[in-house]
């Protein structure tokens, strides 16, 4: 039994498969993709509203629909797919220890990792919202799968915590099952999903949004009989005094995502703090050699269309690793400065060619201002914006040029004149 | 009549300003690109949309489906009924028709394929 790859794909889903794509297209033809769910597709395959693949396809596809143009790519290809298969470990030296009822237990040896794990929803316990353990608390992808894949509606009358895309777009999936929203709440001034899902999924069906709010306590025994919702402050805190009670059933929480790294650290590739994935180079090649991490175990995307794109950076460049033998080095770091949480890459290596795509969110709402992107006292790039918020990432291109000219290490900062 | 919308044609989710007498669209500003103009002139007259869900697949599975073309948006819950009361035929392939027509010259198709 073959128990050798050159590259090995952790995960079946948006990222794992345009990496394999990727990868295989750019030289390497000995390729293994694992995916722990009994079909390709990830995610994808439970996300059936449509507005996935404008920026990529030019169309508005739904999830299953994006999935499968790139499940097709790979079948077209003599790409290995095992389904139904979970790593269990996998360790520097490119051992990935996988487990399924067809292989049994088995170490395979790759040359080359590519992380492409995805995320998993932030849980009620990381918010420690007051309150029994009843049952009809669920995240908002958890309804999703009951609603979308199993076939039955968790709840009647539904409070939603967290205003994140999954959340918005459950809030309208399950009124158009029959549900009743009754409101979602949001901590933060600002809704972290896109505008026009609170356009089509709030507005086009009166479900309320209240911003600075957050759900204080959460009623009941064996099942959720009510939530109490208050007004919090500016720092966040609950406002006595401005407490709503709603009679509810189910409670979902959509208060973000967090890259699903326990294979990476096991390996002992360096994560960051900020985005709780893989410090990587601009070719997404983490610090330990041969080891790619891309899509949203590396970065949590806005859209699924730039998960395929950052993929295929990292197909390319592991298929490059794979031929030539060759891992980055660092030269340069990359940090982020005033008003920005994060900027990837954390490391850019001079010696690879190309412009280099920065990515990077900032860490409030900003009218008017000034993004720039220095090296000492030097400005590499600035760019006016009219508003940038926390909820949509930024890109800047970074010139090859530019940075052949430069020794020192990059901050990526934002100037502002109006904090709205 | 003045009415601003949020352009749900993609994710940038343009502010559009809309001005129209009647069913007579008179001046559309704030879209970025011409799928903002087409949406912000058929919302004010007769807002559609999409209408994506699952149908129940006779193997007791489910399949997800969407309108080939926005739909009225007050259809929207009559068609729920009309896509809760299908059991669909096995194998479908991504794209077959799953009803013909299901409203307004729109129909509803499967957006997987299940065997």
């Amino acid at each position: 039994m073959k128990k050798s790859y050159d590259i090995i794909i952790i995960g079946g889903g948006p990222a794992g498969l345009a990496a394999a794509v990727s990868a295989y297209d750019n030289g390497v033809k000995d390729v293994l993709v694992i995916e722990r769910d009994v079909r390709l597709g990830g995610i994808l395959n439970q996300c059936i509203h449509n507005g996935f693949g404008l920026t990529r396809f030019k169309e508005s596809l739904s999830g299953p629909e994006y999935a499968a143009r790139f499940i097709e790519e790979v079948r077209a290809r003599n790409i290995e797919v095992w389904t139904g298969t979970t790593v269990l470990s996998l360790t520097k030296d490119k051992q990935v220890t996988v487990i399924d009822p067809v292989h049994g237990m088995l170490v395979l040896q790759a040359k080359a990792v590519i992380l492409a794990m995805g995320c998993r929803e932030r849980s009620r316990g990381a918010l420690n919202v007051a309150g029994s353990r009843p049952a009809g608390i669920y995240s908002a992808g958890t309804a999703q799968k009951y609603v979308n894949i199993k076939g039955f509606l968790p709840g009647k009358r539904v409070v939603i915590l967290g205003s994140g895309d999954i959340g918005l777009i459950m809030a309208r999936r399950m009124t158009l099952e029959g549900a009743k929203v009754l409101a979602v709440c949001e901590i933060m001034p600002y809704s972290s999903g896109l505008k026009r899902n609170i356009a089509q999924c709030l507005d086009d069906f009166d479900i309320p949004l209240y911003l600075n709010h957050t759900i204080t306590k959460i009623e009941g025994e064996k099942r959720v009989t009510g939530v109490v919702v208050s007004k919090v402050d500016e720092n966040r805190q609950p406002i006595a005094g401005t407490e709503m009670h709603f009679d509810c059933d189910t409670v979902l929480f959509s208060v973000g995502l967090i890259p699903e790294n326990e294979l990476t650290k096991e390996a002992e590739v360096p994560l960051s703090p900020k985005t709780r994935g893989a410090v990587v180079y601009q070719n997404r090649e983490t610090l330990v050699d041969g080891i790619f991490a891309c899509g949203n175990v590396l970065q949590v995307h806005d859209l699924v269309d730039f998960v395929s794109e950052e993929a295929e950076v990292a197909g390319r460049y592991a298929s490059k690793y794979v031929l030539e033998g060759k891992s980055s080095a660092c030269a340069i770091d990359v940090s982020a400065g005033e008003n920005v949480s994060y900027a990837l890459p954390q490391k850019i290596d001079k010696n690879i060619s190309g412009n280099v795509k920065l990515f990077f969110r900032v860490t409030n709402t900003f009218r008017n201002c000034t993004i720039k992107v220095t090296s000492g006292d030097r400005v590499l790039l600035s760019r006016k914006k009219q508003i940038c918020v926390p909820g949509e990432m930024e890109t800047l291109l970074l010139a090859e040029q530019k940075l052949q000219e430069i020794d020192g290490n990059i901050v990526v900062s934002l100037e502002n004149e109006v904090n709205v | 009549m003045k009415k601003t919308l949020t352009c749900i044609e993609c994710p940038i989710g343009c502010t559009i300003e809309v001005e129209f007498e009647g069913e007579q669209v008179l001046s559309v500003k704030g879209n970025a690109c011409l799928r903002g103009k087409a949406y912000a002139s058929s919302e004010v007259v007769c807002p559609k949309r999409v209408l994506t869900s699952t149908v129940r697949a006779e193997n007791g599975g489910l399949v997800p489906v969407k309108t080939s073309e926005p739909i009225p948006k007050d259809q929207l819950f009559a068609v729920m009924e009309k896509i809760n009361a299908v059991v669909c035929k096995l194998p479908v392939k991504i794209g077959d028709v799953i009803v013909e027509n299901i409203c307004d010259g729109a129909d509803l198709i499967a957006t997987n394929s299940e065997e």
